[in-house]
């Protein structure tokens, strides 16, 4: 043990963007969910992912940061089905532009598969369609076949 | 727009005008002849599942208006067998006739039907899911045997859990201001998505297992069979139907209002007992009987004639 110097105070440092998206308060389950819909494994700019940091709102959070990237409203939807709590920060030059939550529109389209063996968007290609019942939760209805879903039962395709 | 694009898909497309509309309609054509309203209109019916009462019912109801009624004929025999599929199928029939009414095993068919027909479809069955007409024909039973709707109770007995029948008129209520009652075995209670609903419309409902306690509250009893293959013990689906059975002396012991009303989509097995058949509680023949005045009132407007 060396006596006489000051203890060393280890911090993880994580890089800021310069240009794109982070997307701040992902429930920690969620993360890797996120980084799985947004394609993240194919992305050839910056990427920082960060799970189980303390949030105050929740415990723990996840965090995703990527350079020149702006994501799609779909991508935005299916996000706001597994992370409804999640925030958007858009970074231009180091500065945060605009900030705002996750939105889920009234009709969910074409990006969930519906539980329902013997709905007919299962047995016919069909694209799909969802009412949103309550957003958090996330209750989606099959506009085909009525049936309600909720939790683990919501499949993105 | 009425109903779904013009279609009758659902009963959620029907809100408490558009409900009163068809049985105004319905009336109507009970009341007087309306021979050649839809002459040189041609039903098509598709029923890709075995059904007699709403197969006949519909095809009686066209040929009172003096329309045509063109068969797609069974699964079997049809174009599904080489393979076709439903969308396919639909497009052709739609090219045949003009109107479609369409029983399927897949749960939305009619609706995917609707979106790509170009005329209007009536959804006769789709799976578990909806059975539109039947609730039509129920609400019309029960405005015509009560001469209202609003202000009753209705109980609800039997297979909760899986009886589209009792689904859809339990949210069609939900458009007037009913009183609900859910008798069934814990098995084959209401589904909790359906209770949710009714907690949100604010509908007043009951539930219990025991039916002879209820009885003397209840101004209509939807009765619904309860089928053995839910049960994994024989014993134990003989014993809940036992339970639920109703006769004459039931009804007698329970002490029920005289104006009670007993409905049943039918067919019944033994849940029923045939002495209540000539009791003036009895009204599931004549509620099977409105099937046709409503379908004639339901392909009128589709047809724009109504």
């Amino acid at each position: 043990m060396s006596m006489g110097k000051k203890p060393l105070t280890r911090e993880l440092k994580v890089s800021a963007i310069r240009n794109g998206t982070v997307i701040d308060h992902i429930q920690n389950e969620a993360t890797f969910k996120v980084a799985e819909i947004l394609k993240l494994g194919e992305e050839d700019n910056m990427v920082l992912v960060g799970m189980n940091l303390p949030s105050k709102k929740v415990g723990k959070k996840g965090l995703i940061k990527i350079e020149g990237r702006e994501l799609t409203p779909q991508e935005v939807n299916k996000i706001a089905l597994i992370a409804p709590q999640a925030t958007l920060n858009i970074i231009q030059d180091y500065r945060v532009i605009e900030k705002r939550h996750v939105e889920l529109p009234a009709r969910v389209e074409g990006i969930v598969r519906c539980f329902n063996p013997t709905c007919v968007t299962n047995c016919q290609p069909v694209s799909t369609s969802f009412e949103v019942v309550a957003a958090d939760p996330v209750r989606l209805r099959c506009v085909y076949c009525e049936r309600i879903m909720s939790g683990p039962d919501i499949i993105l395709k | 727009m009425w109903g779904y694009k013009g279609s009758v898909t659902s009963i959620r497309d029907f809100d408490r005008e558009g409900i009163l509309l068809v049985l105004s309609g319905a009336a109507r054509m009970e009341a007087e002849d309306h021979y050649g309203l839809l002459s040189g209109k041609v039903l098509g019916t598709m029923f890709l599942e075995p059904s007699t009462r709403t197969r006949l019912s519909f095809a009686a109801a066209m040929m009172k208006l003096g329309g045509q009624v063109l068969d797609f004929g069974v699964s079997e025999q049809s174009s599904f067998k080489k393979g076709e599929s439903l969308s396919d199928a639909i497009r052709i029939v739609a090219g045949y006739c003009d109107v479609i009414v369409l029983r399927h095993p897949w749960e939305g068919a009619a609706r995917l039907a609707a979106e790509i027909a170009g005329r209007p479809v009536i959804n006769a069955g789709d799976g578990a899911n909806q059975h539109p007409t039947q609730t039509f024909l129920d609400l019309y039973t029960i405005q015509k045997v009560r001469g209202k709707i609003d202000g009753l109770t209705v109980g609800f007995v039997g297979d909760l859990k899986y009886g589209r029948t009792v689904h859809s008129l339990a949210t069609a209520l939900t458009r007037f201001d009913c009183r609900q009652v859910f008798v069934s075995p814990p098995t084959l209670a209401i589904p909790r998505d359906l209770l949710q609903e009714l907690n949100r419309t604010g509908v007043e409902y009951e539930q219990s297992q025991d039916l002879r306690k209820l009885l003397p509250s209840l101004d209509i009893l939807y009765c619904t069979r309860i089928q053995q293959e839910r049960f994994a013990d024989i014993v134990e689906y003989e014993r809940v139907k036992g339970a639920y059975r109703l006769n004459r002396a039931l009804l007698a012991e329970a002490g029920v209002k005289e104006a009670l009303r007993i409905m049943h989509p039918l067919p019944r097995v033994d849940e029923l007992s045939p002495d209540l058949d000539e009791t003036p509680y009895a009204v599931y023949f004549e509620q099977a009987r409105n099937g046709v005045p409503v379908r004639q009132a339901l392909l009128a407007m589709v047809l724009g004639k109504g």
